[in-house]
């Protein structure tokens, strides 16, 4: 199917125009990138499309045969995953237009924001481990450049401390990747499967699984690793700590995570039990930290952390129903993190600030923004008619089916501390007393509405994905996972 | 085997100077000579004793010869490894002219 190759295509191809026309479109330079975004959300929608008749669609690169080429598959999980980063990537090249006239060098942005999607559709699309790795380091140092965009102190700091994390997680990936090549001879991650479930898992799968961990974990920010979460998502652009929040940490964490563990390693108890535990950890860790925070941005970085260990706990239960709560709180997750950090932006535009003691009092000067942080507030802390209730209800009833009585216990209760923290986010910041502001308070231009509409709109109606026919969209991703490594059988049945 | 232990070492210095190190530029120098550490390692996993370039000309049996794939991945990561050292010793410049100094422990502006 050639339609998968757009998915790098494009975006390559629109990094490479936008920095070649930098000088000459000027201030109009993003009008390439929102061409390619809207285009590439389209072609997500028909590749899902797609992938609800055929159920999994491969394009082989440059036509070698199967074992010997290299693979773009697009299942029900990637598909799912391709649908949301590029509709969120969407939004943000709009809500960028304007945000980022601020700053000087936008093709610079719009360039890196392209290079960055490519790698990201890349990692999702991948049939290949080493493949998969180039992708991920694509992305991950077009991430270490945006993060030190805007070329301040507290910046370049964040970036440096990320950059060097990041490196160190992608050696510990590239040497687990060289192992399981000397042990299987494939990197194809269908034939490496197959190899896998014939030979003994021995002493070598479980290094491996641990180098993975620690190198995905770290890309996902759980907790033992997620030291360089908060510095960077509160010194990047916040467009750019929308994409890390919204869809980064779930494509190269969450998604390369599952992917080989699931698919490819196939999963065992222990590996369950220690997803539990790393998901636990940072669920609690995320949120109490959380709480003492002043900056909005940071505190959104913390509780991102504290949402991410909801999915990998959701995860690590392994009940069909946990993986339909995982994927939905992928979701979820997705829309309305992106959205705060659209409003944190607004904020920041109108007010020049985003530190809570500053703030107060900007309910009747903001509305937009106001109505949309509550919207997206109460999504993620799972208030009912809101899509995030049902995502972590979900992940609470398949806790306690699973027996996990205790620990989904701390689920709820970790919940009621987010609607805590971000009811202090919403006291201080718009309602309250107000403060002397230096100059003339606007709401944010059209652009930056548009997707902060979209977004607020999306978190409002998501809960309807769980009914029947839109159901498909989640369900097929669930399959996927829960197919553990018969994933192989379906891809050869789509080979032949 | 030898080999592969003198690989393990060479990381094991890496590791040491990213995590031991103050200096900024010695942190990179410890990334760079990982990466060169995990390099050797994929070339070693292709490797077979006395084999010979992988190269087929007309008329040679394809016996003995050590294997290519892991000789292209590490073309590939030497170039990815040059990306990142390029954007590091860049920061690294720009940190130097914001805070003045190349010490680790002296650019604490955030706080994790």
């Amino acid at each position: 199917m050639k339609l998968l190759i757009l998915f790098t295509v494009i975006p390559l191809l629109g990094a490479f125009l936008t920095a070649l026309s930098g000088s000459l479109l000027k201030k109009h330079i993003n009008l390439i990138a929102n061409c390619s975004t809207v285009f590439l959300f389209a072609v997500s929608l028909k590749a899902a499309q797609l992938v609800s008749a055929h159920k999994v669609i491969v394009y082989k690169m440059s036509g070698w045969s199967f074992p010997l080429g290299i693979l773009l598959v697009a299942d029900g999980f990637s598909v799912f995953l391709l649908v949301i980063v590029n509709l969120i990537c969407f939004l943000i090249s709009i809500y960028s237009i304007s945000f980022m006239h601020n700053y000087t060098g936008k093709w610079k942005f719009y360039s890196l924001f392209m290079l960055m999607l490519a790698g990201l559709n890349g990692v999702i699309l991948s049939g290949d481990l080493f493949n998969l790795y180039v992708f991920l380091e694509i992305a991950s140092i077009c991430a270490y450049t945006l993060v030190a965009f805007g070329i301040e102190a507290e910046q370049l700091e964040a970036s440096f401390k990320y950059a060097i994390m990041g490196a160190l997680a992608s050696i510990l990936i590239l040497l687990g990747i060289g192992l399981l090549y000397s042990y299987t001879s494939t990197l194809n991650m269908a034939d490496m499967a197959l190899v896998l479930s014939g030979k003994p898992q021995g002493y070598l799968i479980g290094f491996v699984s641990v180098l993975f961990l620690a190198g995905f974990g770290l890309k996902a920010a759980l907790v033992p690793f997620h030291a360089w979460l908060p510095d960077a998502y509160s010194a990047a652009p916040t467009p750019v700590s929308a994409v890390f929040s919204g869809v980064f940490v779930k494509t190269l964490g969450i998604y390369a995570l599952s992917r080989i563990f699931f698919n490819i390693i196939g999963i065992s108890d222990k590996l369950l039990q220690i997803f539990v535990a790393l998901g636990i950890i940072s669920m609690v860790v995320g949120a109490v930290l959380a709480l003492s925070q002043s900056n909005i941005k940071r505190m959104l970085a913390y509780s991102s952390i504290s949402q991410v260990g909801y999915i990998v706990f959701a995860l690590g239960i392994g009940t069909p129903l946990a993986l339909l709560g995982a994927i939905f709180h992928v979701f979820n997750h997705a829309t309305a993190k992106s959205l705060l950090f659209f409003n944190a932006g607004s904020i920041e535009h109108a007010v020049g600030t985003n530190d809570l003691d500053k703030l107060g009092g900007l309910n009747s000067k903001l509305p937009l923004t106001s109505g949309s942080t509550l919207i997206g507030a109460m999504s993620i802390s799972g208030i009912p008619p809101f899509a995030g209730f049902w995502s972590k209800l979900i992940i609470i009833i398949a806790a306690v089916q699973a027996g996990y009585i205790g620990l989904s216990a701390v689920a709820v209760l970790v919940s009621i501390v987010t609607l805590i923290y971000y009811l202090k986010l919403l006291n201080n910041s718009f309602f309250g007393k107000p403060k002397e502001y230096p100059a003339a308070i606007k709401e944010p231009p059209l652009t930056m509405k548009f997707s902060m509409i979209v977004l607020a709109a999306v978190c409002l109606f998501a809960g309807l994905l769980l009914l029947s026919p839109a159901r498909n969209f989640l369900t097929q991703a669930v399959d996927v996972l829960s197919s553990g490594i018969k994933y192989k059988d379906i891809l050869f049945g789509a080979l032949k | 085997m030898s080999l592969y232990f003198l690989c393990f070492i060479l990381f094991s210095v890496g590791l040491y100077c990213v995590l031991r190190k103050r200096n900024i530029i010695k942190i990179i120098i410890g990334i760079a000579i990982i990466e060169y550490a995990v390099n050797m390692f994929l070339i070693l996993i292709g490797y077979r004793m006395n084999g010979r370039a992988p190269i087929l000309e007309k008329g040679q049996a394809i016996t003995n010869m050590v294997d290519p794939l892991p000789q292209a991945m590490v073309l590939t990561t030497i170039v990815i490894g040059l990306a990142l050292v390029f954007i590091l010793v860049a920061l690294a410049i720009r940190i130097y002219e914001k805070y003045g100094t190349f010490d680790i422990t002296k650019i604490r502006r955030l706080n994790g």
